[in-house]
């Protein structure tokens, strides 16, 4: 069963994804709502899909690849959501469910067997730990799309070609105020997840810090969207590097996430 | 009965014919007035703006009526037939229904998608309806060009893109800052562009408002304009720490803003985003400084060419727009086919015919044993009370009178036929 809505909720966000990119090309009223609807669709279906495997393993369904950038995916859609409905950007789909899409495919092409719980993970840490890595990851993939807005906008205004999308962006203000509620946001969370994953490690295994790939990983992470708050904080610091930050910073989150896995030897390798 | 529209506009006759043909003031109502009683015609309404005039009738005879009002206009006006008829023009039926919807649409104005006149075509109809010279037909179109305008607003982007310099910047600032409300604002210079502008962007909400000029007094003019305060030309770049929107105008032959300025100037702003247009011939602020992060400088051709792209932009949309005025114009044409009498009576004997016939076949299921004759005379009776009932509804809606269509439209309420009224 909860393969099935897995596939229905990639089959919704596929369609949301298409209709958003046409919309980029079109414009149009319209369209956006029907972009919404699907993902709505996509995201109830994809909410069932993580209960009916939550109850299947009995533990959060963040223990394989798979399930992991399925619940990733899940995460980015409901902040997608919360900002949407805060300030209805309509074309701000375009620039998120690609990335949403993407997640999805990536976890619906890698091996879906539930393996048994290894021992080291069965602790209420589980929970706590990846709560809060999803929700800094997923906050740091929307700031990528609002980031790219950005720049693109910024582009626009300073060349003064106005292409196509520069009536439906938002302003530069609201852009830049949106990555930096994100940012505000993923930070604290990330920090959260970096130091119950090493209290974890400690009840686990004794030690705090392991200098497991993934560990340092995070830590690069960190410190990148570290200097973007701190900048912002002391020098007001120019609004284009923050998008630009957060473009990049993003694309660290990602090999944090699956190269680190796939590349590197990890405890955070899944079985 | 047929829609007539006879009128001139920007494109038809020049300022002067305009100005002697436009129905000002008491003129309106007297002229209103005077076209409902022309022979020919049924229902009035007028319409007089700077760009236009147009009288909008339903008339029993388009021939008698163009003439009555061609004439009218000649003796109320007080000027020759063939001084005005050329620039004239007369639609009618559809072809004047697609007009009306394309004026309310503000695809006939001189700047295409203008808000305006819509709401001047609300007040003209506004008015003829509390004259009482309009009926079922032009409230019914009247009604459908405004919802049709509306469509069009809605369903394209005609009117959203600015056509003019103030508007422009406007338009740019709002995609930097998103409310100008509580943005700081100053002028540098004077100049009939900028100060236009200024209003502009004072109307749209910015509060703290600065102007500077080389004269001081001037300057302290300006600002009593302005409700702002006067600045010292000599301290303005210091100033530009508390701007966020500067338009800068002045005399002066080459620059008088330089990057190696404009950097101390964001460091200090501590590189909050600022807006500078520059609307001065020759150019005053060093283009240079559109390279710093957060600047924003525009210059006069640069809004000129994001003028340009709008009114490109708005073009195509009006092409979107005529496919939905050719809609609406169909459907404002069936509804007036429906109003034809010869349908309506059809329509009517029909369900009445209908209503007869399910009675009897009720009838006879109640008492199958009934004998031949005694049915008969039963269907009979339902026949003759029917056709009686019919009788005069069908002499009414034959008749052909000056209130048809009041009473076709009010037998089809009355009777349930076709509810083709959406309204």
């Amino acid at each position: 069963m909860g393969i099935i809505f897995f596939e229905l909720a990639l089959t919704g966000y596929f369609v949301a994804t298409i209709i958003s990119i046409i919309d980029l090309f079109r414009g149009g009223k319209e369209s956006s709502k029907l972009m919404l609807a699907f993902s709505a669709a996509g995201f109830a279906l994809h909410t069932a899909a993580i209960i009916f495997r939550y109850v299947a393993g009995g533990h959060l369904p963040v223990t394989s690849m798979h399930e992991a950038a399925s619940f990733f995916a899940w995460c980015v859609v409901l902040i997608y959501f919360f900002l949407e409905y805060r300030y209805k950007i309509g074309i701000m789909g375009s620039f998120i469910l690609p990335i949403v899409l993407l997640l999805m495919i990536t976890s619906a092409f890698l091996p879906r067997a539930m393996a048994p719980l290894a021992p080291a993970l069965r602790s209420h840490w589980l929970w706590i730990h990846t709560i809060f890595a999803f929700i800094s990851n997923a906050a740091f993939a929307v700031a990528f799309g609002i980031g790219t807005m950005y720049l693109l906008q910024e582009h626009y205004l300073k060349s003064k070609h106005r292409g196509g999308l520069f009536q439906r962006l938002p302003s530069l203000q609201v852009l830049d105020e949106i990555n930096h509620k994100l940012i505000n946001i993923g930070f604290p969370f990330l920090t959260m997840a970096i130091i119950t994953g090493s209290l974890w490690a400690e009840s686990a295994w004794g030690r705090f810090w392991n200098w497991d790939p993934k560990e340092v990983w995070s830590l690069i992470t960190w410190f990148i969207y570290a200097v973007v708050l701190h900048l912002r904080l002391t020098s007001g610091w120019r609004k284009k590097r923050a998008a630009m930050l957060s473009v990049i910073g993003f694309i660290v989150v990602l090999f944090t996430f699956f190269g680190v896995n796939f590349l590197l030897k990890s405890v955070h390798t899944f079985q | 009965m047929n829609i007539l529209v006879i009128g001139l506009n920007h494109k038809t006759a020049s300022v002067e014919i305009r100005e002697r043909l436009a129905f000002n003031g008491p003129k309106l109502e007297e002229g209103l007035l005077a076209i409902r009683q022309l022979k020919g015609v049924i229902e009035a309404a007028l319409l007089s703006t700077c760009n236009r005039v147009e009288i909008y009738a339903s008339v029993s005879d388009i021939e008698t009526a163009t003439e009555a009002v061609k004439d009218f206009i000649s003796r109320f006006h007080n000027i020759g037939r063939p001084e005005f008829e050329k620039a004239l023009y007369v639609h009618q039926t559809a072809v004047a229904t697609r007009h009306v919807f394309r004026v309310a649409s503000s695809l006939d104005s001189m700047i295409v998608g203008e808000p305006q006149i819509l709401g001047q075509l609300k007040d003209a109809f506004e008015f003829a309806l509390s004259k009482k010279t309009t009926g079922v037909i032009l409230n019914r179109l009247m009604k459908k060009a405004i919802s049709t305008a509306k469509r069009v607003r809605t369903e394209t982007r005609i009117a959203e893109n600015a056509v003019s310099i103030s508007f422009a910047a406007v338009e740019l600032a709002k995609k930097i800052f998103t409310e100008l409300a509580g943005k700081s604002f100053m002028l540098l210079g004077a100049g009939e562009m900028a100060e236009l502008a200024a209003r502009h962007l004072i109307n749209n909400g910015v509060t703290d408002v600065k102007v500077a000029n080389r004269t001081y007094d001037r300057a302290c003019e300006l600002a009593q304009d302005f409700c702002g305060c006067a600045v010292r030309f000599e301290d303005f770049v210091h100033e530009l720490v508390n701007t966020d929107i500067l338009i800068c105008s002045t005399g002066a032959p080459s620059f008088i803003l330089f990057r190696d300025q404009m950097q101390k100037v964001m460091k200090e702003r501590k590189h909050r985003p600022v807006f500078l247009i520059d609307i001065s011939v020759p150019r005053n602020i060093d283009p240079e400084i559109n390279k710093i992060d957060n600047v924003y400088l525009y210059n006069v051709d640069d809004l000129q060419e994001v003028i340009e792209t709008n009114i490109l932009e708005r073009k195509k949309e009006a092409a979107k727009a005529e496919t939905i005025i050719d809609e609406e114009v169909g459907k404002f044409a069936h509804w007036t086919s429906t109003l034809d009498s010869v349908p309506v009576i059809v329509a009517l004997r029909q369900k009445a015919d209908d209503i007869k016939r399910e009675e009897i076949e009720r009838f006879r299921n109640r008492f199958p044993d009934l004998d031949k004759d005694k049915m008969e005379a039963v269907e009979n009776l339902a026949n003759s009370i029917t056709n009686k009932l019919m009788h005069n509804p069908t002499v009414a809606l034959r008749e052909s009178a000056e209130d048809r269509e009041m009473m076709t439209i009010i037998i089809k309420k009355l009777y349930g036929i076709d509810g083709e009224d959406d309204e």
